[in-house]
């Protein structure tokens, strides 16, 4: 055997046992994926949410102050933990409250509010949900940071599937032309030819979006460091003080960085003694107005008892790339012709795996492993394939 | 077609069609996140040339 067969061998190995490993999981990944990339609409089907009042383009904000009162009106012995402005809809903004600043921020409600009048809009129990139930499967399958850092692991196993996938296509592809199908074939010659067609179309797309959903998985360890190092470093002097006992007015806290930080949007408010603030400071996080900078947070940190900005900086690289691999993996960032053809390319992904499973299952009966086929340059004219 | 195949086709054959596909949808794939408009176009129609391919090789084959 030479060198390179050897060599081959070995590609064919790490193929088949990464694709083994991890195509349970990436087919549920796919499946509620595909489901996720229209979780707007489905949501939109099958709940109905109260709508923000009908005004001109231009029409004045509410005051914070005031929006904020009537949230807290609605949501007894709630505190807010968050001011949130909704990126896909422009008339609409949540508060975000917990039973105290200190309780855990995922167990939050969100409360729906009109940004132009300041009005109570809704405040649905989401957790019930069947996007809801979708989302969890996808990150977490229940199982909060393990079940993540695990499906992160089983991202990691299907992008060295693809990278190998990509060596052991070469002799497979010695005597054939690009994208031959062989129709007139037996089913294993011709899925074979799928998997192998589809599998080199989609490297790039299933690469960024495999990888970009591993990133995805360290968001809660990249916010922590975050919150460890940047934001403590931000705070330091202010470390020892208490949370203040009259807040200012977070309208004016939001003036004050926005004025401070011109050319940005405000895109939320951490509430004092809330996970991404400090005891003693509003840090309202600001956004670009591009496609790629809205991804990019920015916080402008003010200190809520004097209403004074103290410091604002950009966030650091692990952090912005968390936020710019966001949109990547979830497709949401070009209308809907590009949810579209992520729904497409994930069917196409889809494919890939499934075929790949018949192809091992159809081998392994036949007693051909796929390390040998493939180091006999595709060699499937044997009797035993035939069927 | 009337020419013979190749015995073995070079890694330069085998991969120029991929790579080119390859850097077509990677264009897609950052268009969209530059800019609106003309942006998303460019990424509509770069990122449709692997579907679009597939198609045409698994369903509008020419019969040989």
């Amino acid at each position: 055997m030479t060198a390179a067969t050897r060599s081959l061998r070995r590609w064919g190995f790490v193929h088949k046992w990464t694709s083994l490993i991890c195509t349970v999981f990436m087919l549920l990944l796919c499946i509620t994926g595909l489901l996720l990339i229209f979780h707007e609409e489905i949501d939109d089907l099958l709940h109905s949410q109260v709508k923000p009042a009908e005004v001109a383009a231009d029409a004045p904000l509410a005051d914070l102050d005031h929006l904020l009162a009537n949230a807290i009106a609605n949501a007894a012995g709630q505190v807010p933990h968050f001011l949130i402005w909704d990126r896909d809809d422009p008339n609409a903004m949540f508060v975000s409250v917990g039973p105290s600043i200190t309780s855990d921020p995922s167990k939050n409600l969100l409360i729906r509010m009109d940004a132009h009048t300041g009005a109570y809009l809704d405040a649905p129990d989401v957790t019930g949900r069947f996007t809801y139930i979708m989302l969890k499967l996808h990150t977490d399958m229940f199982a909060g940071l393990p079940g993540k850092l695990f499906l992160g692991l089983m991202g990691i196993l299907f992008c060295v599937a693809i990278i190998s996938g990509i060596v052991v296509y070469a002799p497979s592809m010695r005597k054939l032309s690009f994208g031959t199908y062989r129709a007139g074939r037996t089913r294993v010659v011709r899925w074979l030819d799928v998997h192998n067609l589809a599998g080199i179309l989609l490297v790039a797309w299933t690469l960024v979006v495999g990888f970009t959903g591993v990133i995805n998985t360290w968001a809660d360890l990249v916010l922590k460091m975050w919150q460890y190092g940047q934001l403590a470093e931000m705070t330091a002097q202010y470390r020892d003080r208490s949370v203040p006992a009259k807040l200012t007015s977070v309208n004016g806290a939001v003036e004050v960085a926005a004025h401070a930080v011109p050319g940005m949007t405000p895109s939320f408010v951490a509430f004092p003694g809330s996970i991404f603030s400090s005891k003693s400071h509003y840090a309202v996080f600001l956004r670009g107005n591009t496609p790629l900078t809205s991804r990019l947070l920015k916080p402008a940190l003010v200190d809520a008892e004097t209403g004074t900005l103290t410091d604002s900086r950009d966030m650091p690289w692990y952090v912005s790339t968390l936020f710019i691999s966001q949109p990547l993996h979830f497709g949401d960032y070009g209308g809907m012709p590009l949810k579209i053809l992520w729904a497409l390319l994930d069917v196409l992904t889809i494919i890939i795996l499934g075929t790949g499973i018949y192809l091992w299952v159809r081998r392994r009966r036949a007693g051909v492993s796929v390390d040998r086929v493939i180091a006999r340059s595709s060699n499937l004219e044997s009797p035993a394939l035939s069927s | 077609m009337t020419s013979r195949k190749p015995m073995h086709r070079t890694l330069r054959q085998i991969f120029i069609a991929p790579l080119l596909v390859a850097i077509v949808s990677t264009l897609g794939l950052v268009g969209a996140l530059v800019g609106d408009g003309w942006w998303d176009a460019l990424s509509w129609v770069t990122l449709a040339v692997p579907v679009v391919l597939y198609s045409l090789f698994i369903w509008w084959r020419k019969p040989n």
